[in-house]
């Protein structure tokens, strides 16, 4: 009895300081925003807050918010089409075509930039794109007489600066998942007279899926979070949910409109999840039962 | 080698351009005597030295890497200990406290930044260093458990019971053998908790008050009032850093990591 008391307090002091950290700065933050989302004013500075529906009630009567919502939707869903296009063929040939020796390599460079800052990464773009830039001047080399290339300040200019920070991730997930496919499954295939796109389709392509679709989610769920990378290279088409729910809280001041607003985005998080999570834990299920 | 091998391989490059391209098109810029970023290049270190006058981005800068070291202290000590009791122990709620690290990882910062403001605003926490703080420390902590717990259980439990057959109390065993062998995961750790704290934008924009900054902070004022050329300097160095940085941390992964 006395074991099991000293482990229960080994585990309790362990865990504890770790816990309550989270605790403070996750859990009841994420909680005063709820109650906050509900009042009238925000309760500082002597103020008297009243119990309300209207900031949830003000993004359903206003289309504005909801074309917010959709524009953010549709960047998500643009980013990670993107990156699924670039990262898996790219993850797929790290792991089938490149040479072991190279290969460590490779993986290195691809995962090093997203380690490195996230914000001089997106500064570096307007660098590159912007009118007279990098990106400018190679294309009036190739063809003098182009028009200004315009592609600064834009929805594509959004879109390339998140596809940059984020396809590693895609690689990187599908990567791991590609590799940890069993060499002698896919001799199988062949000797079975599959060809190479039946092989891909019937046995790469399915056994990859889970690292596909985390790396989705990954990448779908901060995306449509994402503030800065369109305020700085989206200009004024750079106008989304994150933006919005940023100037509550740091120029309009309206704190239970951007508490409202940052729930309804955490809403849209939740149900991307809960989507998810019966393909990803059928897929990882499947994975279980086909090695057993 | 077929064609299919050597297209994919093309492609991979093309990949590799892709990512580094800005990077270094940015680098090579900062040494461009024009602000405006025309060409032909002339080199010059002259936003360098012009960095070394600006008290607003120095000042930023130490703030920042104060913040990054006091979050690895803290971070990977809290995050080691909790790793140690999910790999020595099982117990009731196990599972749960695991799942209770997914939110920090997954909630998209913009609405944990939001929820920080308001939570250490209202109680009178208040915005500052340290409230930046308690937020780089909780983004952290997650990952720490991660890699030291990925470390913890593929190693040790074995040593330590052997050593504690032979006669070893519990504080010698964790001195001699645990700690020896949960060393590189702790290193990698703290050096992942070094960088995601001193890369943190979102989480510390919220937490700034005004006259106080990060460097990523200081960065994102000066991009949106538009003339960066010292921006530009500092970008540079960070990147350079930080990239030489995770590189370490690659090497003492794959020294520390063999079985």
């Amino acid at each position: 009895m006395s074991t099991r008391r000293r482990a229960r307090l080994a585990i309790a002091s362990l865990t504890g300081p770790a816990y309550l950290w989270l605790m403070l700065t996750i859990f009841v933050p994420l909680g005063a925003m709820l109650l906050f989302s509900f009042l009238t004013v925000a309760p500082m500075g002597g103020r008297e807050a009243e119990f309300t529906l209207k900031h949830y009630g003000a993004y359903l009567d206003k289309g504005f918010y909801v074309d917010l919502t959709w524009s953010s939707l549709r960047l998500g869903i643009d980013v990670t089409l993107w990156c699924v296009m670039l990262g898996y063929p790219a993850a797929l040939a790290l792991a089938r075509h490149v040479p072991g020796r190279w290969r460590e390599a490779i993986f290195l460079l691809i995962v090093l930039p997203f380690w490195s800052n996230t914000l001089v990464r997106v500064f570096s773009w307007t660098i590159v794109l912007r009118n007279g830039g990098f990106l400018d001047q190679l294309v009036h080399f190739v063809a003098p007489d182009a028009p200004a290339l315009d592609i600064l300040y834009s929805y594509p200019a959004t879109v390339i600066g998140l596809v940059h920070s984020f396809v590693p991730y895609l690689i990187l997930t599908c990567y791991l998942s590609l590799q940890a496919i069993d060499e002698s499954l896919i001799e199988a295939a062949r000797s079975l007279g599959a060809s190479s796109l039946t092989t891909f389709r019937r046995v790469i392509l399915p056994l990859s899926l889970p690292g596909l679709l985390a790396g989705m989610i990954l990448i779908f769920v901060p995306v449509i979070g994402s503030f800065m990378e369109p305020r700085i290279l989206g200009g004024t088409s750079g106008m989304m949910l994150g933006t919005v729910i940023e100037d509550q809280f740091t120029t309009v001041f309206n704190w239970p409109l951007g508490a409202a607003l940052s729930y309804i985005l955490l809403a849209i998080v939740l149900l991307v999840m809960i989507a998810a999570y019966p393909l990803l834990k059928r897929q990882l299920a499947g994975l279980e039962g086909g090695v057993a | 080698m077929t064609v299919g091998s050597r297209l994919a391989q093309v492609f991979l490059a093309l990949i590799l351009v892709f990512l580094y391209l800005p990077i270094v098109v940015m680098t090579v810029m900062a040494f461009n005597r024009s602000p405006l970023y025309e060409l032909p290049i002339v080199w010059d270190t002259i936003w360098f030295t012009s960095l070394v006058g600006n008290d607003r981005l120095l000042t930023a800068s130490g703030n920042s890497l104060m913040i990054a070291i006091a979050n690895t202290v803290i971070a990977t000590i809290l995050g080691t200990m909790a790793a140690l009791a999910f790999a020595r122990f099982k117990f009731r709620g196990r599972t749960l406290l695991r799942l209770l690290l997914l939110p920090a990882i997954t909630i998209p910062w913009l609405i944990i930044g939001t929820a920080m403001l308001v939570l250490f605003f209202w109680t009178g926490i208040g915005r500052g260093l340290h409230a930046i703080l308690l937020g780089h420390v909780a983004l952290s902590l997650p990952y720490v458990i991660v890699v030291v717990g990925a470390r913890l259980t593929s190693f040790g439990i074995v040593l330590e019971e052997a050593s504690a057959s032979l006669g070893a109390n519990p504080w010698q065993t964790f001195w001699r053998v645990s700690f020896p062998v949960m060393a590189p995961g702790i290193i990698a750790a703290g050096l992942f908790a070094f960088a995601v704290s001193f890369d943190q934008f979102v989480i510390s924009y919220f937490l700034a008050p005004p006259g106080v900054s990060t460097l990523p902070v200081e960065i994102y004022t000066a991009i949106r009032k538009g003339f960066t050329p010292e921006v530009n300097a500092i970008s540079a160095i960070i990147i350079l850093v930080s990239m030489g940085m995770m590189l370490l941390v690659a090497r003492l992964y794959r020294f520390g990591g063999e079985r």
